[in-house]
């Protein structure tokens, strides 16, 4: 990393005028093919099929993903969560951080380098960029020359073919939240509402401005998880190094030559590694905050290695510790299971076990009994007390239920007024007003502890037991 | 704002604004260039150093923000500007726009009453019987309750203490559809007068007894002989010479089993003595008029719910 503090030099200096702010170099990262470059493609396929895929699944007659902000109602394949159910939002929250710790910890920015949206739509957009204007160094020439009809026409081309791209994932992001095939038959006859057209353009509009300009300034400058992943890192953490000791003095040289003779080290100082960079820098520098972690070098090296006859692994995965200490892969690996990391799995598993349970056993019924509070209890007939409740029966279920009211706690008790069962429509929420009465003899006054029983009329494994209490008037 | 506080503020909140816009933007020339000591070290020629020095040996290397980092910060500024101009936010000045949160709410409030009024034109127009039959307008009535009559009445709309039930056939103006309707757009202010002074404490007793004897609770029969021709000179007037109550001013019927506040002997000495009206002491508070609040369509929906509650079987 660039230290950001250095001793003062004790030689005279000269006072100039210096700008904070300077014009962003561009980078042209040079295409790069390789073990880790194949596992980039097939994450980018992954991910990408998942999210441009998913809107157009149906579930039950209805879209398999949809968040649909306005009926507060999330559906996710089987399961529809409502508003009540945040907790599993901050659930998911956490595994994510866990998980960033964890693979953080173990092998650095793994998400930074595979998985993350913006490496990911970086990646789509200069495989456009690549077939349209060829690679590193045809693209650096384009850039030189003058404008001709020729630069425009590949220009052009090239914007237009982002833009679609950006466009076509504005919408399925939309489509996420707004059923997606009815969204594009309102796009296709321009009926959109100004929301949805609103949030296509501008997501739209930030993946072309990411991906296709701004690049690895998110990366250096906005994105705070690049800087907190920093501080994850430990001497045992895998990250991508170059190897000092094997590689320096490093120099050009012809492929029969005799290293020893020419007192060289492995590193041919060819500066693929910087060409293929997406951060732009020079990886033999060291560990540096701009690096990814996308071993694009990794691959680079490796085939100039081959070429060359000398053994691959240059720059490699390995941790700072096996560096300076030259151990050998499997110590390294071994130190990778460490308290940390050890911790961080034990607990993502613990998280992940039980979040799953209790999605497997999440009942349909939510159910909440509130006593009214203007009068606490009255006396009925002479010789029997009433209270009144307000009983909330949300469905959360896609199907409409039947259900009984039951009441426990209190020789005696019941329910009075209510034209069992209720019926409910599916994914609605009924308010209910309750009336529980006993006899007035039954037990002393003061308050009594009972259970509002509500059961699913037709299935009596579902049932919901709500505690509230029960008061006689003294 | 200048209902209590000079108009002075404002000009000083315009000025405060303005001072600190303007710093912004002197702060964002300055910072963008340095006079800085251009490090000595041949190694890093492109290595500046800020020109800062901490513990006497310690500088910083200058690594520059990108451009367009600046260039965010003079949109912010702009946007600020615009922002200012356009809504309300410079000092007391209300924007060009002419924005206020109250019109925003206003306009929303406006947006559903128009999507709604079809339907509430046609609720009005049907008659209470009619409406308390259809499933629609009784679920929209039941919402209507919980949410501003439960507060008194109970959920269940059984009322409570000084609070009328109002699932039974006992009432103190009237049940059918119009007077409900009356009672719920215009409120009710029952008033009991307090009648100790009037009549003597002794009286009182005897009254109580009387009024005892008409609902056939238990009663001392001498008293109650005394009480009776105080009751008619006295209370007749409103609750009938037979004791039966008055729909017209409220006065309830005596002879029934429904008491409002209790029917044991010091609750009613109670209410003789001190009378009943809109009183929080007293626990008792007058029916409050909803016109304003719910407006004549929704008081519809909700008279027929309530007429509904006691004549369940002709509304369903």
């Amino acid at each position: 990393m660039n230290e950001p503090v250095v001793p003062a030099p004790a030689s005279a200096e000269t006072s100039i005028e210096i700008p904070l702010y300077e014009i962003r170099r561009k980078i042209y990262p040079r295409a790069v093919t390789g073990a880790f470059a194949r596992w980039r493609l097939a994450l980018v396929l992954g991910t990408q099929l998942f999210f441009y895929g998913m809107p157009w699944l149906t579930w039950n007659g209805r879209q398999a993903v949809l968040f649909d902000l306005a009926a507060r109602k999330f559906y996710v394949l089987g399961l529809v969560f409502w508003p009540q159910d945040v907790i599993y939002l901050a659930v998911l929250l956490i595994l994510s951080a866990l998980s960033l710790f964890l693979f953080t910890a173990l092998a650095g920015r793994l998400w930074c380098g595979y998985a993350c949206p913006q490496t990911v739509y970086t990646e789509i957009f200069l495989w456009v960029e690549r077939k349209i204007e060829g690679d590193r160094l045809a693209r650096i020439r384009l850039d030189a020359a003058p404008w001709s009809l020729e630069k425009v026409v590949v220009k052009v081309l090239k914007h237009t073919a982002w833009f679609a791209i950006a466009l076509w994932t504005g919408y399925t992001f939309v489509g996420f939240f707004t059923p997606i095939r009815d969204l594009g038959v309102r796009a296709i006859t321009w009926q959109l509402g100004g929301w949805e057209g609103f949030w296509i353009l501008f997501y739209g509009l930030a993946t072309y401005g990411n991906a296709g300009w701004m690049r690895e300034q998110v990366c250096k400058y906005m994105c705070p998880y690049a800087r907190f992943q920093s501080v994850m890192f430990d001497r045992d953490t895998m990250i991508i190094a170059y190897d000092e000791r094997r590689g320096e003095p490093r120099g050009s040289r012809s492929r029969s030559a005799d290293r020893a003779k020419l007192g060289v080290g492995d590193c041919v100082d060819c500066n693929i590694c910087v060409q293929v960079c997406p951060t732009g820098i020079d990886i033999r520098k060291g560990l540096q905050h701009e690096c990814i972690g996308c071993a694009a070098c990794v691959d680079g090296c490796d085939q100039v290695m081959d070429r060359m006859g000398y053994p691959r692994g240059l720059i490699r995965y390995t941790s700072q510790n096996a560096l300076t200490s030259g151990f050998d892969r499997r110590t390294m690996w071994r130190r990778t299971l460490r308290p940390r990391s050890i911790a961080y799995a034990l607990l993502l598993v613990a998280i992940a076990s039980v979040t799953a349970l209790s999605l497997a056993t999440k009942s349909p019924l939510k159910v909440d009994v509130m006593r009214d509070r203007g009068a606490l209890a009255r006396e009925v007939g002479g010789d029997r007390v009433e209270n009144v409740y307000r009983l909330q029966i949300m469905n959360v279920d896609e199907a409409p239920r039947e259900l009984r009211v039951d009441v426990a706690g209190l020789p005696g008790l019941r329910v009075e007024g209510i034209d069992q069962p209720i019926a409910i429509p599916a994914g609605s929420t009924r308010l209910v007003p309750l009336r529980l009465q006993a006899p007035a003899q039954a037990v002393a006054a003061g308050s009594h502890a009972i259970e509002v029983i509500v059961t699913d009329a037709h299935d009596a494994s579902i049932a919901r037991h709500e505690k509230s209490t029960f008061i006689f008037p003294r | 704002m200048s209902d209590f506080v000079s108009e002075f503020w404002s000009s000083y909140v315009a000025a405060l604004t303005l001072a600190s816009i303007a710093g912004c933007a002197i702060l964002l020339v300055v910072m963008s260039r340095a006079r800085a000591r251009q490090a000595a070290d041949q190694a890093a020629p492109d290595k500046a150093t800020t020109g800062h020095v901490w513990d006497g040996d310690l500088t910083e290397y200058n690594n520059p923000l990108p451009k367009w980092w600046l260039n965010l910060f003079w949109i912010t500024l702009f946007f600020g500007i615009a922002y200012l101009l356009l809504f309300p936010g410079f000092g007391s000045m209300r924007g060009m726009l002419g924005w206020t949160s109250s019109g925003a709410y206003a306009k929303e409030r406006q947006d559903v009453e128009d999507r709604t009024r079809p339907l509430f034109e046609q609720y009005l127009k049907t008659d209470v019987r009619t409406l308390a039959a259809n499933a629609d307008a009784r679920a929209m009535g039941e919402r209507l309750f919980l949410n501003y009559c439960a507060g008194c009445h109970g959920s269940a709309a059984t009322g409570g203490k000084g609070f009328p039930n109002l699932t039974d056939k006992s009432w103190l103006y009237g049940g059918d559809p119009d007077t409900i309707e009356k009672s719920i757009l215009d409120g009710r202010m029952g008033v009991m007068p307090a009648m100790g002074p009037v009549i003597g404490e002794e009286n009182v007793a005897n009254v109580v007894a009387y009024v005892r004897s008409l609902s056939r609770l238990a009663h001392d029969p001498f008293k109650a002989q005394v009480g009776k021709p105080v009751f008619m000179q006295n209370c007749a007037a409103c609750h009938g010479a037979d004791g039966k109550g008055n729909h017209a001013v409220g006065a309830p019927d005596l002879t029934d089993e429904d008491w409002l506040y209790g029917s044991s002997q010091p609750t009613i000495t109670e209410s003789v003595m001190r009378g009943r009206h809109a009183d929080a002491a007293s626990g008792a508070l007058a029916m409050p008029a909803w016109r304003a609040t719910l407006g004549e369509a929704k008081a519809h929906v909700l008279a027929a719910y309530v007429w509904g509650l006691s004549n369940g079987a002709a509304a369903r």
